[in-house]
Parts: C-alpha cells; structure tokens; sequence
C-alpha cells in the first residue's frame, strides 16, 4: 500500500490495559506491523498503513481507530 | 545451548512438539524454542479433541483428560436444542498440562528446549533460512539450523520474514474468546454448540465441560462480524443471559485461522505447521489433532531431508499433508461457508425438523444434510466426508 510518508500519521491505538496479548491482530496485519512478545505488543509505526483490519479482529476491543486525530486531519475541500 | 543444530522449531505447542519428536526421533540434533515462560501456558484453546486422532500420538492420561464427552447438542436461536449421539468420544483437556507432557515426549527423543525465547529474526545463507535470531532473558542470540520449522502460532511472523504469505484474511479469522466458569451445572458427557445472527454470527458459541461442574465457554466470530462487536461483548451478553453471576476463573482471547491451509507451506530452509500453517479445520476450528498430525509430518520429512543430504526434500510436505489432511480441509470449508450465510430462521426449522428425528436415529452426517438441503454441491462435499473417506 503506498504510504505519503510526510503526512501519514499512525491513528491506531494498543490498549496495554485491555491486551490479552493473544496475536490474533498479529495474524491478520498485512504490513507485519505489530510485535508481540510474551505480555509487550507494539505497533511498528514505519510499517503501518492504519488499514484497521487489527482493529476489526481484536476480541476484547483493546485496539481503538482514533476517530479524533482522524478529524483533525481531515481537510474540508471548498467546491 | 549449542549455536548449531540441524532443526529449530519456532514455538512449543502441539505442532511444535510433534514437529520436535519426529525429528529427533530420526537421529537428527533439535532445538525448540518457546516465547512464553511456560510450555502450555496461556491457553488459548477450547480444549475438545477426538479420542481417535489423539490416541495417535499420545497415551491418555488422567492428568490432561477433564472430561470424556460422546454427545453433541446443538441450539437453535429460538432455544430448540437438538441432541446427537457421536460416534465417538471427544475428550476436553486440560492443555496446560497436556501441552507439558506432549513437549516431554520431544524431550525423551532428544529435542532440547529453551523458554523465554522470542524469535525476532532469521538468518540466510545460501538463498535459504540457515537459522533464527532470538532474544533470551534480554540478550540477542544466534542459533543456526539446515531447517527451521516455525510453529509460531496464528500471530506466525517467522514464515512471512522467509517471504511465505502466512498473514490470515481477518474476514477469515475467527476472532474468540473464552472464559472457564465454575459452579454450573451440567452435563458431562455433552458438548454444547450455539448458534445465531445474536449469538454468535458467522461462528458459534461453545459450552464444554471440564468436569467438577466447570466448563469452557467461548465464542468464535468472524472478523466481519468483529467490526461491529466484539467475541468479549458477545460473550458477556450469552453469560448474563445464560448464566448469570457465574464465576470465570480464567478469561482468555485468541483468534484461529478458519480456512484451508496456506498452499505454500515451504521455502527453501522453512516449514511451517500447526496454526501458522493454518491447518485448523476450518468448519470446527479445531486444531490440536491437525497441529499435531502437521507438526509430526514436518518434523519427518525435516529429519530425512537432512539425512539423505537434499533440503529440497522438504517441499515433499505439501503433497503428504494435502493428501492426508489438507483435502478434507477443503472440504469443510466449502461446508463453514455454506452455513455462515444461514439466516436465523434456517437455524430454527433445521431444528424443528430435526426433534422429529427420533433420538437412536439422528447422525451428524443427516444434520449436514438436512441444513445443506437445498444446496447440491455442499451435499456432495458432505457424503465424501462422511461416506466416501
């Protein structure tokens, strides 16, 4: 997936809190963007396209799509 | 811990292990390496095997067996519960010690085992894998090996860094979640199977005992189905509703691979087996048996590729197990995808119809056919299962 790599900013979010560590996001990330070890995960931010798919997959819904930072990028086009 | 050895294997589940024994049991040199501290632990599992595919691998014994199971319920969105007498005995373990004992009988072969070590890389030589890189207790190591056979789990990172496409479709990802609770009260024979749009869409809910009046209980969904809620939230609606107030002495999530398995499942150097294979059945989601008929078969061919001085041998996995396991798996594929598009309605008078069967004489082979009634393809797909094998 191409990436503007000036302008992209990571918009996932890892709840340490409510991570059971379980690696089903690990699976199912396309870009190999998430390291797990046994009770620390992370999001590896170069590799990241926020396709949200981890998002969708987590079963304790401890990784959030921050819909705030989405806003505050978002660029209403005058027409 | 030597820094050379014929075969590393990535992780120490039933796949790994067997993956280990079979290898080191040819005379070969083994090295497996688990992430977590603890072999068999966190469970990730809802724990059900068949006795038969089991028994081929391990002795029974009280320690991991919980509960022998030889009926299977299944409950319709509108309650209507259908009870069929299996033909044969599935037992519900307790992993955390079957999974100990399973990596013991690697052990006894020869295999050396190192916890707490985290594979974050591979080495290449030659145009192949040539071993791993592995941090232990906070040191990078290197560990070199003619095959590494990674069994990492659904999380498998090791077979893509060797440019194998083990990333898993999310829609394809059964997203689950389980807890064990105590204090119910329940029949120890029967494993429980829910379905619905409510109760579990694109999946099922699952009750099994584990004796002692506790039991697994867990939910898988489909990703899809996770974009809008999650197996926790589900879970915890079916408990509230079902059994409220009860105790959960151990909340665990997972996810499994629900699809046919990866077609590549080689690469100069590499194999993989078990979850990060995918060789889950993809109806049930079961994969103890598959893992451990994948890991014994990869731990073989690995053993004798070395032996007979040709790794290229080790591309011969993909045909023995597509021959043994992985056609069948197909097959129940083609059948998950028929009844993930039921309607709560088809579930109901699947039921309905079939309470007129009378008890002796319902099969499972008969409820496939009866919910795939309408649906020509899938009945056949059903009678080479059930006949044709």
């Amino acid at each position: 997936m191409h990436k503007d790599k000036e302008n992209w900013k990571l918009l996932i979010e890892i709840n340490q809190d409510k991570c059971d560590f379980c690696g089903c996001c690990v699976g199912v990330c396309p870009e190999d963007a998430i390291e797990l070890k046994e009770a620390q995960i992370g999001i590896i931010e170069s590799e990241c396209t926020n396709c949200s798919k981890c998002v969708w997959s987590c079963p304790v819904e401890a990784i959030k799509f921050n819909k705030d930072e989405l806003k505050k990028q978002t660029v209403v086009m005058d027409i | 811990m030597k820094e050379n050895y014929d075969v590393i294997v990535v992780g120490a589940g039933p796949a790994g292990s067997m993956a280990a024994r079979f290898a080191a049991e040819k005379g070969v040199s083994v090295l497996m390496l688990e992430k977590d501290r603890d072999v068999g632990y966190p469970v990730r599992c809802g724990e059900a095997v068949s006795k038969t595919s089991l028994e081929k691998f391990i002795t029974p014994d009280e320690r991991w067996i919980n509960a022998r199971t030889n009926k299977l319920s299944f409950i319709a969105p509108n309650d209507k519960e259908v009870t069929i007498e299996f033909k044969e005995t599935a037992y519900i373990l307790e992993r955390r010690i079957f999974d100990y004992e399973l990596a013991k009988t690697a052990v006894a072969k020869g295999a050396e085992v190192l916890t707490r070590a985290y594979v974050n890389g591979l080495l290449f030589a030659d145009g192949k894998v040539s071993g791993v890189k592995y941090e232990h207790r906070g040191e990078q190591k290197n560990a070199s090996a003619k095959i590494v056979i990674a069994a990492d789990g659904v999380e498998s990172r090791v077979g893509r860094w060797a440019g194998l496409k083990t990333c898993v479709d999310f829609r394809e990802m059964e997203s689950c979640y389980q807890v064990t609770a105590t204090g119910l009260e329940l029949n120890d024979e029967t494993c429980y199977f829910y379905f619905g749009r409510e109760t579990a869409p694109e999946g099922y809910l699952w009750v099994f005992p584990k004796g002692n009046n506790s039991a697994n209980i867990g939910i898988g969904i489909s990703g899809l189905s996770g974009k809008k809620k999650s197996a926790q939230k589900y879970l915890d609606e079916f408990l509230a509703k079902k059994y409220p107030g009860v105790s959960a002495l151990t909340a665990i999530a997972g996810g499994v691979p629900c699809s046919i398995t990866l077609e590549k499942l080689t690469a100069p150097g590499i194999m993989l087996a078990g979850d990060a294979a995918r060789q889950v059945n993809p109806l049930s989601g079961g994969g103890i048996a598959s893992g451990m008929t994948g890991g014994s078969i990869a731990g073989r061919i690995a053993a004798e590729a070395i032996k007979k001085n040709d790794l290229t041998y080790i591309s011969s996995y993909e045909n023995e197990w597509r021959e043994k396991v992985g056609k069948r798996h197909e097959i129940y594929d083609r059948i998950k995808n028929g009844i993930y598009g039921f309607k709560d309605e088809k579930f109901n008078s699947l039921a309905e119809s079939f309470l007129k069967v009378p008890f002796e004489k319902r099969s499972l082979n008969q409820l496939f056919k009866a919910a795939l009634i309408n649906n020509p393809g899938l009945l056949l797909d059903i009678a080479k299962v059930f006949i044709g094998r």
